[in-house]
């Protein structure tokens, strides 16, 4: 099984990312680590091909430092990496972003691609849908279960009351979530290995685009501005006893209209 | 040029309209005046009649789409591609869906079909120059920005509870439309919906959610967290320690790898506050925690924070509230 894993490289979430005059993040500055919700289409992925044999290949666009975060991934147990990066590709859109990773699997081989089910930095869950779009992939979202099988795959997509049992045929692109398994931590024999895999990169030319047809150039969205958030009111702290606290509770509650 | 907004109505289990669906209903219709577009929605299931007569509740009009094929297969792939054709046969110019699971789904594959730009889990959407400003809340509440589309067009996904839905005076009304016929995309059956204990209402949308941490310590401590949640006709919610240790399912989780949530309230039991969690609730109106650390982080962040053991003061709540409901 040859399982092709979508990872993005974001800030690191417990750090304070540097911004850019014009607002956009930094992201050269800012410390970047696997994107935590592909770590579990990682997992999923590595689980599968030591059932069943196989090799997990990483894709990232992302600028040119990602190769340091992608060793991360592969000191999990991936077998390679391909980094699409370009100049032409920052400030790109979530559409650009979708059309070169789309452009970028169809170089690839595979019978399954995962993807996370979004990512921190501001990603709202959207680019793997666009890509089974563009490749015409049966798509299944947010997956707790995974079962390939016979050419089909089998996935327990989360619902709002329980989940759904979908199936299709392979080729196909699956969502990972949490649900699918903790990942693990890299050993050192990994962290020792990932440092001699092969972390291939492509620019948009090896894709046959351009910066007229995906990037920052032709981006179908602008960032108008960003500030902080106002801060909180200072918090009220009670240290009453439990009838009395929650009378504290309540009232505070009934003093802004919850309840 | 301008085009018509359409708002895409979710159908929740049961058949009725989606919470969310109402909320993104009232922001188009406010950026709708201010633009001088038309408004309409759809709504397209197998069975969408219900959904759209309650769409109609905030928007003047809308389309129900009866389309069969989405009962045994998912959602997304299957109205995608002919409500692509119709947004554009109608020369619509913006589409606005909840950013749910299937509403992400659906924008997704909107964007590819038509080549348009996504700006995503929006907080509030404006109307300027021409064209939608979207307010977001990035990197796990740090950070506000405002976005715009480049061109004509554009599709924004609406986090639950941006808005507080403001129905019409007077209801819409429903047309039974046919979508073009479009090539289709990979079907994906499904092969069974099922439906597990403890589920409840998606709580994205709750407007209050009762959550429990590791302090909860265990099914029994969920017990609590749940007693309180129906005192106030709200969800409950879970830090990913209580998920990981089997005490409630995934689907209650929130956080960074959970569901991102911003209600009314958020009553937080036994948590802790981690960055990881935090940035799953930190936009709820009001935050209300009862932690018997002085020192957890989550008090750094509260509007109360009340030092105490959660399984007697979770109770004295409850009832507190039953006392004073009479
Ligand atoms: C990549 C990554 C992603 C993550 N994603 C998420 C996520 O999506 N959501 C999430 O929640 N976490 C997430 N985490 C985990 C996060 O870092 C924390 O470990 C987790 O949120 C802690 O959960 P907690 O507050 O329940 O437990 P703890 O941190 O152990 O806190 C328990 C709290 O309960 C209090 N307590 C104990 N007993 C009582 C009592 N009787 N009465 C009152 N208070 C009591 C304690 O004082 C303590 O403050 C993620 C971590 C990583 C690394
Ligand atoms: N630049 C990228 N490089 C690789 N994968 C990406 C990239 N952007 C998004 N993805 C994948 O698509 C998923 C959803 O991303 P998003 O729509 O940005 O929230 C992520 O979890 C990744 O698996």
């Amino acid at each position: 099984m040859r399982i092709v894993v979508l990872m993005k490289p974001v800030p690191d979430t417990t750090g304070q990312e540097r911004l850019l005059p014009d607002g956009r993040v930094d992201r050269a500055a800012s410390a970047a680590v696997v994107n935590a919700n592909d770590e579990y289409a990682i997992e999923a992925a590595l689980k599968l091909t030591e059932a069943a044999g196989g090799e997990v290949t990483l894709l990232a666009m992302a600028p040119a430092n990602a190769p340091e975060t992608m060793r991360k991934a592969l000191a999990m147990g991936a077998t390679r990496g391909v980094l699409v990066t370009d100049p032409a590709l920052e400030g790109s859109c979530t559409l650009s972003t979708t059309r070169v990773l789309a452009a970028a699997l169809r170089g690839l081989e595979y019978d399954l691609i995962l993807a996370g089910a979004d990512t921190s930095d501001g990603g709202g869950g959207i680019v793997a849908a666009g890509i089974a779009t563009l490749l015409g992939l049966p798509y299944l979202s947010y997956a707790a279960k995974v079962e390939p099988a016979d050419g089909r795959v089998r996935v327990h997509r989360i619902s709002p009351t329980g989940y759904d049992i979908l199936d299709a045929p392979l080729p196909a692109l699956v969502v990972a979530t949490q649900a699918l398994g903790e990942p693990r931590y890299p050993s050192l024999k990994g962290i020792m290995a990932a440092r001699s895999r092969e972390i291939a990169t492509r620019s948009l030319s090896d894709l046959g685009l351009d910066g007229s047809q995906v990037g920052g150039a032709v981006a179908t969205t602008r960032l108008t501005g960003s500030r902080a958030p106002a801060a909180r009111e200072a918090t009220v702290v009670v240290r009453e006893a439990p009838a009395e606290a929650a009378r504290w509770v309540v009232d505070f509650l009934a003093a802004r209209r919850i309840i | 040029m301008a085009g018509e907004l359409l708002v895409i109505g979710e159908i929740q289990s049961g058949g009725g309209l989606a919470r969310v669906s109402a909320e993104v209903a009232t922001i188009a219709r406010r950026i709708g005046e201010r633009a001088g577009r038309p408004v309409e929605g759809i709504v397209i299931g197998a069975d969408p009649g219900r959904a759209a007569s309650e769409l109609v509740g905030y928007l003047p009009f809308s389309h129900a789409v009866s389309e069969p094929e989405a009962a045994d297969h998912a959602a997304a792939a299957a109205v995608a591609p002919g409500l692509a054709a119709l947004i554009a046969q109608r020369g619509l110019s913006h589409v606005l869906v909840g950013a749910s699971p299937d509403g992400r789904d659906l924008a997704g594959m909107l964007s590819a079909l038509l080549g348009w730009g996504v700006l995503v889990n929006a907080i509030d959407v404006g109307w300027e120059g021409g064209g939608p400003t979207v307010e977001m809340s990035v990197f796990g509440g740090r950070l506000l920005t405002s976005s715009t589309f480049a061109g004509e067009h554009g599709i924004v996904t609406v986090r639950p509870n941006a808005v507080v839905a403001e129905p019409l005076a007077e209801a819409g009304r429903v047309v039974e439309t046919v979508l073009p016929a479009a090539a289709a995309l990979p079907a994906v059956n499904v092969v069974q919906r099922v439906a597990e204990a403890g589920a409840a209402a998606p709580i994205e949308e709750a407007r209050i959610i009762v959550a429990g941490g590791r302090g909860v310590a265990g099914p029994v401590g969920f017990g609590i967290v749940q007693e309180l949640a129906d005192e106030l006709k709200g969800a409950v919610g879970a830090t990913r320690a209580a998920v990981d240790a089997g005490w409630i399912p995934y689907a209650h989780q929130i956080g960074q790898t959970g569901k991102i949530v911003k209600p009314a309230l958020y009553l937080a039991l036994g948590i802790s506050g981690a960055i990881q969690h935090k940035v799953g609730m930190q936009t709820a109106e009001t935050i209300v925690a009862v932690n018997r650390d002085a020192d957890a982080p989550i008090g750094e962040y509260a509007d109360l924070f009340v030092v105490g053991d959660l399984f007697a003061v979770a109770p004295a709540i409850v009832a507190e509230l039953r006392a004073r409901r009479g």
